[in-house]
């Protein structure tokens, strides 16, 4: 009994001691190897008394543990330092720049009319498309602006044959034609697209952008007309209140037609949309003309509803601060990745229009 | 239109303020785009006189003069007009003073050397007229007493520029105005009192017009005035051109003008005694020449309306009128001409001319044909009361009789239109203020349309008058409802979408280019399609329509390696055209890349971009676009543009229906063409039309799910295989060895060069083998290892290496 008292005090304080690895090993084969006070002790257990035999063997276990107890604690201890001491070594400056990723971005024309598309999108509308290059017809004469009209004059047009029979559409409205010719009644389309003009200056360029929107069934009346603009406004402009006033006006193809304006005021240098009593144009609007239902075989005593046409470009101007319109098309790559949008940006309506 | 309040008033009673007319103006729909105040700004401009006029002396085109202000010193000002004389009486602009027409301050500045304080001004500057040739001569009996006094006499009203809209040539006149905005509740429109004329004999000179076909004129009325003295214009009507822009000339000329803006009646003035035998109103032949007034010499074609004499053309009807009887102070006799002329014979001559007057400005858009007698009436009257003479009896010729529209309204349009009812009451009220005569019936009205309102001629027209009078802003929103009876996109415009999204998520900037280029540039991308010139372009740099999505998208790439910027990531999705018809297009993405990867890194080594990268960005993309990428063909036939040897082309399918894509190298040539300085361009281009929609249902869009648990090993081979060989066609052929069996196929080396004889490449290929339904055994593996390297070896003529 006091052997094992001996042992334990013993190996406890040179177990206390600052120890390496190998004298760790020294130590737990003087206890436990094949001559180790240990290992002998468990031998001894037959010599001893039957009397004193349980005893000795429930304290010989319980210096056993104790002790090996200690040592595995000794050696994490010393692993860890080792361990620490080698990661010390590797340590590396992480202030350094990373690998490169470069994402692209998605031109502003196009975030918005993804936008445009997914508002609309919630109240029924979908997407129509034509084509670029139209012809006379489509683009004035079914839409009731004919030959000799003045109305012409507003449009300064692409031609591309000496007879004027084809041109670059001036607008998006040839594509209700389309649209109207190709089907049946109701209709409920937007279409977005490139429209051409023969004009550049500060605020005209060449090609731009509109969105078309038609509304055709039996009961659609001005009313109509007004809340969708609000409702589309509203929700483009992420704003809880919109002013917004209809003013007449007047295009061929829509009777009665209006222009619309939106209230804002500058803050700060910057345009705020909703409040303020300054008013900007932002669309043209009207109930489709009775002359082009009938062009495009649609009976106006059954049918009627309202068209309008937005300029995209203006719109993601006004949205989102960008001044220059000429800027969109001039292809500098550090406005493209200042103004664009990641492509993991997608408009939706549950998400929200925008971040 | 140009109006002053002041002027409004002249026809309507009202105490409004100014604000409150804008307001009301563009609640009608005649919208203000500007106001501009005519007092305080035009103060500063005064009556000066050149006293000295010396040669600038590092300009020949330019003078230095010095001016009498009307102080003490006089005032150096250099001016590079040819009739800067000495003695001449003209306007000076003081520094600090702002220019009407550029509404540019001015500054003293040093012009080549020498100081200029201030400027002498054109009457295009100051917007009195378009005459730009020379500073203003002022008249030297009337001016010699008044240098250094303002030039102009204040006026009191402000101009208002209202844009009015083609449909309402009856707005293009003050009283036309002033009756929509009685109509609309602001004021009261006035009934002017129009005195007796005494007529005194006939009009002595014919007028006849030849009924030819289309002929342009269908009235053309007329009056003499004789012995008259033309003079100066009284003040009061100066001072009204004046307040609207107009320059005064001369009383007969600016009294027409007068009536004209404000009756909205047109008319012209001719010296009576340089008319020869009679007057002729006919269609012009191909070739006559008329001198305008505008001073220029006019060749028409075939049809013009043309007013002629025995001598020939004295004007172009409701366009302009000629020089060689023109009134002048000294004329005598008057011929004044009221007529109607066809809206589309003006526009047609107009625009073959390139003719732009008041006159013609209002003709194309349609006069009041009755307005004819009240206008010789009126002016002739005003010519009388100022020049004096004799009005004689009015001659009126036509052609055929004016008849007044009817329309029968049916009041329920109205409601079906605007979602709501206006009183039949405050119809009837509306619609007679604008000048309609009104029957009631049951459910509809009969309407007699105004002889001045060309453009209301249906039902739907009544509906606009009546809500753009009762107001816009009494229209009750009804708000959409949130429903979608059909999907808002369709296939290709979501692969439209996903594709713009998916490139750009591979580091490409999305740009937006024009839809035309320079042909210079097309030419180098158009392949095999022809140019699409555009008639009338905006420059010559953009003349043609693009053949190839590449033709902007690589000068726009050029200007930004210019900016600096060396390497660009740059695409566009839109529309290149093949033909003149409308459809003749298709829609392709391009993008290019140009540069190096990892330029200037501390962790990756860099190298230039190249067509592996491309071919990555481009296949990934089509594969993300829903295609499987182990039915892909690609091979190497490209257009002319990409590099000959560094280029493919990509099929989704074996069966090689339409190219999806091309994907390559620029050709070298291009670069060096378009001057375009960088390490490596690459590019690719996608054919949306060319792709095929998956038109299956959703749960078989994907195939059935199968994965093995067994075992799976891997096995390297390398082949020495001829250089030609295409890589594509091994892993292909190992694949159908055993299509259970084997999962993949990569090709993990290529080489060429030492221990290789020449025209071969050694291939090393690592191939996965797995079985769906057990564990391979060795025996299993060893079998189908042989078969692998025996098949190869056959069908390629290639040596598996040892």
């Amino acid at each position: 009994m006091l052997d094992l008292k001996k042992i334990k005090d013993e190996f406890k304080l040179k177990l206390g001691k600052k120890l390496n690895l190998s004298e760790i090993n020294q130590i737990k084969s003087d206890l436990f190897g094949k001559n180790g006070h240990i290992t002998l002790e468990f031998k001894n257990i037959g010599k001893i008394a039957e009397a004193e035999r349980k005893n000795f063997a429930s304290e010989l276990n319980l210096v056993k543990g104790e002790l090996q107890n200690l040592i595995n604690i000794k050696v994490r201890e010393i692993e860890n330092i080792e361990i620490n001491e080698k990661l010390e070594k590797e340590k590396i400056d992480i202030t350094l720049p990373e690998r490169n990723f470069i994402r692209g971005k998605i031109h502003p024309v196009s975030q918005t009319i993804d936008e445009i598309s997914s508002i609309f999108s919630e109240i029924g509308f979908s997407v129509a498309e034509g084509p670029d290059v139209e012809n006379e017809y489509n683009n004035f004469t079914a839409l009731n602006t004919p030959d000799n009209h003045p109305a012409r004059d507003m449009h300064d047009t692409f031609y591309l044959d000496p007879k004027k029979e084809k041109l670059l559409r001036t607008h998006t409205s040839p594509v209700q034609i389309r649209t109207m010719l190709n089907d049946k009644p109701p209709f409920k389309i937007i279409a977005p697209g490139r429209t051409y003009r023969s004009d550049s200056d500060q605020t005209h360029t060449p090609m731009f952008h509109q969105v078309e929107g038609l509304h055709i069934d039996t009961d659609i009346n001005m009313g109509h007309l007004k809340g969708c603009l609000n409702y589309f406004i509203k929700e483009f402009f992420e704003v809880k209140n919109i002013k917004m006033r209809f003013r007449p006006s007047h295009f061929p193809f829509t009777e009665p037609s209006a222009e619309v304006d939106i209230g804002y005021e500058i803050k700060n240098g910057k345009i705020v949309i909703g409040e303020g009593d300054k008013w900007l144009e932002i669309l043209g609007c009207g109930m489709v003309h009775p002359n082009v239902l009938k062009n495009v075989k649609v009976n106006p005593d059954k049918f009627q509803g309202y068209a309008f046409g937005i300029g995209i470009d203006r719109l993601a101007m006004l949205k989102y601060g960008i001044k220059d319109l000429r800027a969109f098309f001039e292809c500098d790559y550090r406005w493209l990745n200042h103004f664009g949008f990641d492509p993991l940006d997608v408009p939706t309506n549950y998400r929200g229009l925008s971040r | 239109m140009k109006i002053t309040y002041d002027w409004l008033k002249d026809h309507l009673q009202t105490k409004n303020s100014e604000n409150q007319l804008l307001q009301k103006l563009t609640d009608i729909g005649l919208e203000v785009e500007g106001v501009e105040s005519s007092t305080s700004d035009l103060d500063e401009f005064i009556v000066a006189k050149i006293l000295k006029v010396e040669k600038h002396p590092n300009a020949d085109r330019l003078k230095v003069c010095e001016v009498n202000i009307g102080k003490n010193d006089l005032i150096k000002v250099v001016c590079g007009a040819p009739n800067a004389n000495k003695g001449l009486l003209t306007i000076y602009a003081p520094p600090g003073s702002i220019i009407p027409k550029n509404k540019m301050k001015l500054e003293v500045t040093k012009i080549r050397g020498v100081t200029s304080y201030g400027m002498l001004c054109s009457e295009s500057e100051l917007n009195l007229s378009n005459e730009s040739d020379g500073i203003v001569e002022l008249n030297q009996n009337k001016y010699q007493n008044k240098i250094g006094k303002k030039y102009f006499t204040k006026s009191k009203s402000n101009l208002i520029d209202l844009s009015i809209t083609p449909n309402r040539p009856d707005c293009l006149g003050v009283r036309g105005i002033a009756r929509d905005l009685a109509t609309a509740g602001f004021g009261k429109l006035k009934n002017i009192e129009f005195g007796k004329i005494n007529h005194k004999g006939s009009q002595k000179i014919g007028v006849k017009i030849l009924k030819e076909k289309n002929h342009g004129c269908s009235i053309f009325g007329s009056c003499l005035i004789t012995n008259v003295k033309n003079t100066k214009s009284p003040k009061w009507l100066i001072d009204k051109l004046i307040s609207v822009g107009q320059k005064p000339i001369s009383a007969i000329v600016d009294i027409t003008n007068y009536v004209m803006i404000d009756l909205n009646r047109p008319l012209h003035a001719y010296d009576a005694d340089k008319i020869q035998k009679g007057i002729v109103v006919r269609n012009s032949k191909k070739g006559e020449k008329f001198q305008a007034l505008d001073n220029k010499e006019y060749k028409l074609e075939e049809g013009a309306c043309v007013i002629t004499d025995s001598e020939g053309i004295l004007g172009l009807g409701g366009i302009i009128g000629g020089t060689r009887s023109s009134t002048e102070l000294n004329t005598v006799n008057v011929f004044l001409e009221s007529a109607y002329f066809d809206p589309r014979s003006i526009r047609k001559t107009s625009k073959q001319l390139n003719i732009d007057t008041d006159a013609k400005f209002r003709f194309e858009r349609g006069i009041d044909p009755l307005s004819v007698e009240k206008g010789l009436k009126v002016a002739a009257k005003l010519i009388k009361e100022i020049c004096g003479g004799e009005i004689s009896k009015i001659d009126i010729q036509k052609t055929e009789k004016f008849k007044l529209k009817n329309i029968k309204f049916e009041l329920e349009l109205l409601e079906k239109t605007l979602g709501f009812k206006i009183s039949i009451k405050e119809i009837t009220k509306i619609l007679e203020n604008l000048g309609f005569k009104v029957k009631k019936n049951r459910n509809f009205l009969d309407l007699q349309v105004p002889s001045w309102r060309p453009d209301i001629e249906q039902p739907i027209d009544i509906v606009e008058e009546l809500i753009r009078i009762y107001g816009y802003g009494k229209i009750k929103k009804i708000d959409p409802i949130k429903t979608r009876d059909k999907s808002t996109l369709n296939e290709t415009q979501k692969m439209f979408h996903f594709l713009q999204r998916s490139v750009a998520s591979k580091g490409f900037q999305e740009a937006i280019t024009w839809s035309f280029t320079d042909s210079d540039t097309n030419n180098l991308f158009k392949n095999d399609k022809k140019n699409i010139e555009i008639l009338n372009p905006i420059s010559s740099e953009l003349n043609v329509l693009r053949n190839s999505i590449f033709s902007n998208l690589i000068t726009y790439l050029n200007k930004n390696l210019d900016r600096g910027i060396k390497d660009i990531s740059l695409f566009e999705i839109g529309p290149v055209f093949f033909g003149i018809n409308p459809g003749d297009q298709e829609t392709v993405l391009g993008a290019l890349r140009s540069g190096k990867v990892s330029r200037m890194s501390w962790i990756e080594k860099e190298r230039d971009i190249d067509i592996f990268d491309i071919k990555r960005d481009v296949i990934q993309t089509l594969v993300e676009a829903g295609n499987n990428r182990s039915d892909f063909f690609i091979d190497d036939k490209v257009p002319n543009y990409y590099h000959p040897g560094k280029a493919g082309r990509i099929f989704l399918t074996k069966e090689k229906n339409k190219v999806a894509a091309y994907f390559g190298e620029i050709h070298p040539s291009i670069l060096k063409k378009k001057d375009i300085k960088t390490e490596a361009l690459v590019g690719f281009e996608i054919f949306l039309n060319n792709l095929e929609f998956q038109k299956k249902s959703l749960k078989d869009k994907k195939d059935v799910y199968k994965a093995s648990d067994y075992q799976k090993s891997e096995r390297d081979f390398a082949f020495i295989i001829n250089k030609n060989f295409r890589s594509q066609d091994l892993i292909e052929l190992v694949y159908n060895i055993d299509k259970e069996l084997i999962k993949n196929v990569d090709i993990f080396d290529v080489y060429e060069g030492d221990n290789i004889p020449d025209n071969k490449k050694s291939i090393a290929l690592n191939v996965t083998i797995q079985s769906m339904s057990k564990t391979l055994k060795e025996s299993d593996l060893e079998k189908i290892n042989k078969l692998i390297i025996e098949t190869v070896e056959k069908e390629t003529g290639a040596i598996i290496r040892s």
